[in-house]
């Protein structure tokens, strides 16, 4: 590569980290307003957590007796910064992935569970018990949700295969073929089920009420994030913000990467904005149903109760819309139905 | 210290009962109930004394919670405000000759906003928060 290749890629990097951090707290601005609308009140402006993360850079940073300091420094970093890197191997509106060309679906899925690591570390690097606790927790949600995440990437990513479309896995292949375009009635069905179990894992990957078990400010005061404060505490805040944002990235390119621009002929200098605000509006709505609607009606399960729910219940609709996809794949290939 | 205003527009809360008899707690969730929506100015309920900027105290500090409430006060990361609630907070209430009394609360920590009541209407306690807001605004125009 030349060295205006890697610089074109730096900059474009850069620019996304920026859109990352700032579309994060937006969406949750927007997440806690609605949350607020739905209980019949005002609730802070769209604003507020930047509001939150402007006081927080000014508060004290507290390292706990007990802590082990550079782990205990080192975990929001990587938090953070791991959570924005995903979102370079992601579509964004009509913007290809960045680093597309060196990472696919499976390696997202892997860079997906660096954050909620760095956070584990950063619990038991804490020397608090209730932070260990909330550690030990988020590790048993993150094992109970990885199953269901996988069946959905390996049941997408299979279909388009056997579509006949090379390298499947890439998101560049994904976004470019929805799925509901290659499927038939069968495995229609099979992709909405699949859909299904991907917005039950938001709210876990995203700690969200009501798989919130590690924080658990209730029970657990915070959890993980209980001996954090100041800018320690705004850099996990940022990085819950980045995540959201990846995540609906996620489910935007696997089961909604329609653009603005595909649908309607417009100018080119005008596509680019319009299919940003297009994917800000999509992950509005899709996080509105998988987060902000199931946390304002649900309350907390119980850890063992998170498990049993991802392992058994969700793992077997993942594995019946697999085996729908499946079958839909080899009715499509016998001429039963068309495509 | 420097302050900015987003300080005064994300007040995170952390409520501590150093020997209350349940009282005021009841006004406090009342105050925090869709009625009032403090949340309308970003103040928020934590549950860690290390993420909060005001600490809440309620009852008259018996024996027992004096050292708690000495950690739980050093626990809190600076700039940091204590508001305290309720009568038996200020001056021991009917509690005021108890052998058993450590307190009132400014005899063990620093005290910045006082709201009287026997309990205190959630009115009078988001009163206290504009009191406390213009006590860091007066921080923050450099007075001390």
């Amino acid at each position: 590569m030349t060295l205006l290749g890697i610089a074109t890629m730096g900059m474009w990097c850069i620019l996304l980290s920026l859109f990352a951090l700032a579309g994060g707290l937006f969406l949750l601005g927007v997440d806690r307003k609605l949350a607020a609308h739905m209980q019949a009140r005002i609730g802070p402006p769209i604003r507020q957590p930047f509001i939150d993360v402007a006081k927080l850079l000014q508060k004290e940073n507290i390292v706990p007796a007990n802590a082990i300091p550079c782990l205990f420094h080192l975990a929001p970093v990587i938090a953070l910064v791991s959570s924005i890197v995903v979102l370079f191997y992601l579509p964004v509106g009509s913007i290809l992935p960045v680093l597309g060309v060196y990472g696919d679906l499976v390696l997202v899925m892997y860079l997906l569970a660096v954050p909620a690591l760095a956070m584990v570390a950063g619990g038991f690097a804490s020397g608090s018990p209730y932070a260990t606790v909330g550690a030990q927790r988020e590790m048993v949600t993150m094992i109970a949700y990885e199953f269901p995440l996988a069946i959905v990437v390996i049941g997408v990513a299979w279909r388009l295969g056997a579509a006949g479309l090379p390298l499947p896995f890439t998101l560049g292949t994904i976004a470019a073929n929805p799925i509901w375009t290659l499927v038939g009635p069968v495995g229609f069905i099979g992709a909405l089920l699949l859909l299904l179990v991907l917005a039950v894992v938001t709210p876990a990957e995203l700690s969200r009420i009501p798989f919130d078990t590690q924080e658990a400010e209730t029970e657990l005061a915070g959890g993980l994030l209980v001996e954090y404060s100041g800018r320690n505490l705004a850099m996990f805040y940022l990085a819950q913000g980045v995540k959201t944002l990846v995540f609906a990235a996620v489910i935007i390119a696997i089961f909604f990467p329609w653009n603005l621009s595909g649908l309607l002929a417009m100018p080119p200098w005008l596509a680019w904005p319009a299919d940003l605000l297009f994917f800000l509006v999509k992950s509005i709505l899709v996080l509105f149903f998988a987060v902000t609607l199931v946390r304002v009606g649900m309350a907390r399960f119980r850890i063992n109760q998170v498990v049993s729910l991802y392992w058994v219940y969700l793992s077997v609709i993942g594995f019946l819309g697999l085996i729908l996809l499946m079958a839909d794949a080899s009715l499509v290939t016998l001429g039963v139905v068309g495509a | 210290m420097k302050l900015n205003a987003s300080f005064n527009r994300s007040l995170w809360v952390y409520h501590f009962n150093s020997g209350s008899c349940n009282g005021c707690e009841i006004e406090i969730v009342a105050a925090i109930t869709p009625r009032y929506d403090p949340e309308r100015f970003g103040i928020k309920l934590v549950g860690s004394p290390r993420h909060a900027d005001v600490m809440l105290v309620t009852g008259p500090v018996v024996h027992k919670m004096k050292d708690r409430l000495l950690r739980v006060y050093a626990q809190m990361a600076d700039p940091k405000l204590v508001m305290c609630i309720g009568t038996c907070g200020i001056s021991g209430g009917v509690f005021y000759d108890s052998y058993n009394l450590e307190g009132p609360v400014d005899e063990v920590i620093p005290v910045d906003v006082y709201i009287p009541g026997c309990p205190p209407r959630p009115e009078a306690i988001i009163h206290g928060v504009v009191k406390a807001l213009q006590k860091l605004e007066r921080i923050q125009g450099g007075e001390q």
